[in-house]
């Protein structure tokens, strides 16, 4: 399986995302610059975590119109795997890929630590290696993580399972129903504040992220086997 | 040659949690008569005469970029800049 990995002026955490599929899941991965028209050849696509463009005007804001980000639409209909994390799914947000909008932490600092995180819908492409109720360790870091959405959006994401993700013990940015992450309609974009990417290999603190990716690999390779 | 003063507050149903801690911070100074206060931007863009209509152009810019409206509202005014 290929991956893609975005990087906008401004990502940092594109390095963490690369090794995680070459090095933890030997896949194959390539970084994407912004400008870049053309992901035909990825199989998914990675947006990593960051400050693109310096988080000027709203995060996510300006990357969201990089020419790459239609080309993430794209990838998006075509029903790949799109998975945005902290900067990144900021930008699903502001690209209209997930509803609703990340806002400034509830307590107006930036939080940078391990949190624990339950696997509220583990029958996604993204979270079928866990198991449903789950309590994973992943870190977070971020400023802007307080998940907003208004009721209308809340209850749709609880009719279709949608929320994929909620902070196990303390909600640390003030999200709504202590949201961490969320997947669209049709499940094959998932946007979550922390970083699975992170914990990919206890050398790092935690493996507890690798699963994710391992999940998304598994379907792929489901999906792409021949039958015959 | 105009200038559109544009001016983003998050909605009402939104928390500003910058808003609330300026106003503790009013209420610790003694102005208990402040009640409310919210936090926002300010942008002023100077825009050239064109065939398209100013406040359609202002609409989308504002709708497109300058605002999410998930959790922002906006209103501008337009001001005469005299020739260069």
């Amino acid at each position: 399986m290929k991956f893609a990995v975005i990087v906008f002026p401004g990502s940092n955490c594109d390095l963490d995302m690369y090794h995680a599929i070459k090095d933890e899941l030997g896949e194959e991965v390539e970084y994407v610059w912004h400008d870049e028209t053309d992901l035909s050849g990825f199989d998914g696509v990675l947006l990593p975590g960051g400050f693109s463009y310096g988080d000027y005007l709203r995060c996510g804001a300006i990357s969201r119109f990089s020419n790459v980000m239609s080309e993430v639409v794209k990838a998006a209909e075509a029903g790949k795997p799109v998975l945005g994390v902290c900067n990144g799914f900021q930008v699903l947000t502001e690209a209209g890929l997930l509803p609703g909008a990340l806002l400034r932490n509830k307590n107006l600092k930036f939080m940078c630590r391990t949190v624990g995180l339950k696997v509220e819908n583990n029958e996604t492409q993204f979270t079928s290696a866990y198991q449903k109720g789950e309590v994973i360790q992943i870190p977070i870091a971020h400023g802007e993580g307080n998940y907003f959405c208004d009721e209308e959006t809340l209850a749709r994401l609880k009719e279709n399972n949608q929320i994929v993700f909620t902070y196990a013990s303390e909600n640390p940015n003030g999200s709504i129903e202590d949201i961490a992450g969320i997947i669209n309609e049709k499940g094959n974009v998932l946007g979550m504040m922390p970083h699975p990417e992170r914990a990919a290999n206890d050398i790092m603190g935690g493996s507890d992220g690798l699963a994710l990716f391992k999940s998304i690999v598994k379907q792929w390779r489901e999906s792409h086997v021949s039958h015959a | 040659m105009k200038k559109v003063k544009v001016y983003v507050t998050l909605r009402e149903s939104v928390l500003d949690p910058q808003g609330s801690a300026v106003m503790g911070a009013l209420h610790s100074m003694n102005y208990k008569e402040v009640s409310d206060v919210r936090i926002g931007k300010f942008l002023e863009l100077q825009i050239e005469e064109s065939d398209r209509d100013l406040d359609t152009t202002v609409k989308e810019m504002c709708e497109k970029l300058l605002t999410n409206t998930v959790i922002e509202d906006y209103r501008y005014e337009v001001e005469e800049v005299a020739g260069k």
